[in-house]
């Protein structure tokens, strides 16, 4: 099936559609920071993203998220360092600006607009407008293209926005918080949305939120800022399979501490319970102590309880700029 | 769409397996038969919010076992059902266990009862085919 041969070129090797044969990376921020006034938002944030990835973008309010969002889609510049979507270096060349979409967290409609004037409005600012795409999409959400913005539902209005952003065809679709507002219903419906676009045109998404339960099974890599810094960048699947809550009798926590970094510690009189970060496959032969997975949830409140430790990839999954 | 694939977030079973799961059950029970189509990638992420790549790994991993086929354009179509037998013994065994479950209620169990005695005589046999 053609959804599922192209699919499954994600992530790996030459991507037809979303990723430039030379690079399969879809983002890469180097030491990137930025500075309002007195005060920095971003510092030293580095870290890469394959082509083909659906990133969850989380940390506390502000944690650097927006900033972040708004360097990687050219609308802000950085004090320092550097950004670059699919190997070109932001906000430098019209070329590289048409392959990025940015949904703001206020979504950009007009209100007195008509869907249908919004889509016309979509088709004369963006030059590989895909005006079919946009019209079923909207079909088979039942918004009727004669309404006024203004009296849509939000989260229809939420649908119309994500439209506008999909139908520009973008290899790269940026959104600020795009389920902040949103009631449970409306935010299901428009991460299925959100997926089946995925599904249809391949693209690599970011998106930032601080609700990590409705992310969950949406995203494939998550990436964590948490006082304008990286904390966790990496695949969840692999976040997941490396993290372990071990359970055991208190007086051996010191031990296990020693043998693994430990991203929260909770010990009672006789019990303890870490969350540790184990390698790939470290055997655990201990029979006092016992392992068990954790929810993305979990592992993200303990990090950003701990500032100071860090998740990020291997060396073979950062930046190539050696 | 023949069959509907959903999740359960409680289980702590890694999603792709459970989309893998849940065609093997239809595959076993003769609710998925052989030249049936899977629901698109599409059609399982707009329905359950899911990561296409999620979808692709769970029928990969059935295409690797050999149970589905994917047809480039047209899906991905089951090749060979699962469970051993034919499917007259298998009306056979049911009507047997139909039975069986009639007579276990007549004497008062309950569905917790019969469970746990399934699953032990099930256990039992293993452990004598093992030994």
């Amino acid at each position: 099936m053609t959804a599922d041969r192209t699919v499954r070129m994600f992530g790996g090797g030459s991507g037809e559609l979303t990723a430039p044969a030379q690079s399969p990376t879809a983002l890469e921020a180097v030491r990137l920071a930025k500075r309002y006034r007195g005060t920095w938002a971003l510092r030293e944030c580095t870290m890469s993203v394959p082509a083909g990835r659906v990133v969850a973008l989380v940390g506390p309010n502000g944690a650097g998220k927006s900033t972040f969002l708004h360097l990687v889609a050219g609308l802000i510049a950085p004090t320092r360092g550097s950004v670059r979507v699919f190997g070109e270096p932001v906000g430098q060349r019209a070329a590289a600006l048409a392959r990025v979409a940015f949904l703001a967290q206020d979504k950009p409609l007009y209100d007195g607009f008509t869907v249908a004037e919004m889509l016309r409005f979509g088709r004369h600012l963006n030059p590989g407008w895909d005006d079919a795409l946009a019209r079923q999409r909207l079909a088979e959400l039942d918004i009727p293209l004669n309404r006024k913005v203004g009296k849509l539902s939000g989260g229809q209005q939420a649908q119309v926005a994500l439209t506008i952003a999909v139908a520009k065809r973008p290899d790269l679709l940026v959104m600020d918080e795009p389920l902040a507002n949103l009631d449970p219903v409306a935010r299901h419906d428009v991460m299925c949305s959100l997926m089946a676009a995925v599904a249809e045109t391949q693209m690599t998404v970011v998106l930032s939120s601080h609700v990590v339960s409705d992310l969950t099974n949406a995203c494939d890599w998550l990436v964590v800022l948490n006082r304008g810094q990286v904390q966790i960048s990496g695949e969840v699947d692999e976040l997941l399979a490396t993290h372990r809550m071990m359970s055991g009798p208190a007086e051996l926590a010191d031990g296990m501490a020693a043998r693994m970094p430990v991203i929260s510690d909770s010990r009672s009189e006789r019990q303890a319970d870490l969350l540790v970060r184990t390698g790939p496959g470290t055997p655990l032969h201990d029979p006092r102590w016992s392992a068990s997975g954790v929810s993305l949830e979990e592992l993200v409140l303990a990090y950003l309880r701990r500032p100071d430790t860090t998740s990020l990839p291997r060396p073979t999954l950062t930046i190539s700029d050696r | 769409m023949v069959i509907k694939l959903r999740l359960d977030p409680s289980s702590g079973v890694a999603t792709y397996l459970q989309l893998v799961h849940q065609v093997k059950h239809a595959l076993r029970l003769g609710v998925l038969m052989p030249g049936d189509r899977l629901p698109t990638i599409k059609e399982v992420v707009s329905d359950l919010a899911i990561n296409p790549n999620t979808v692709a790994k769970a029928y990969r991993e059935l295409e690797h076992e050999g149970l589905v086929v994917g047809r480039p354009g047209l899906g991905t179509f089951v090749r060979r059902s699962l469970g051993s037998g034919s499917t007259a013994d298998h009306t056979r065994f049911r009507r047997d266990l139909a039975r069986w479950v009639h007579d276990c209620r007549e004497a008062g169990l309950d569905q917790g009862d019969m469970e746990a005695l399934f699953a032990s005589v099930l256990a039992d046999s293993v452990q004598e085919g093992i030994a």
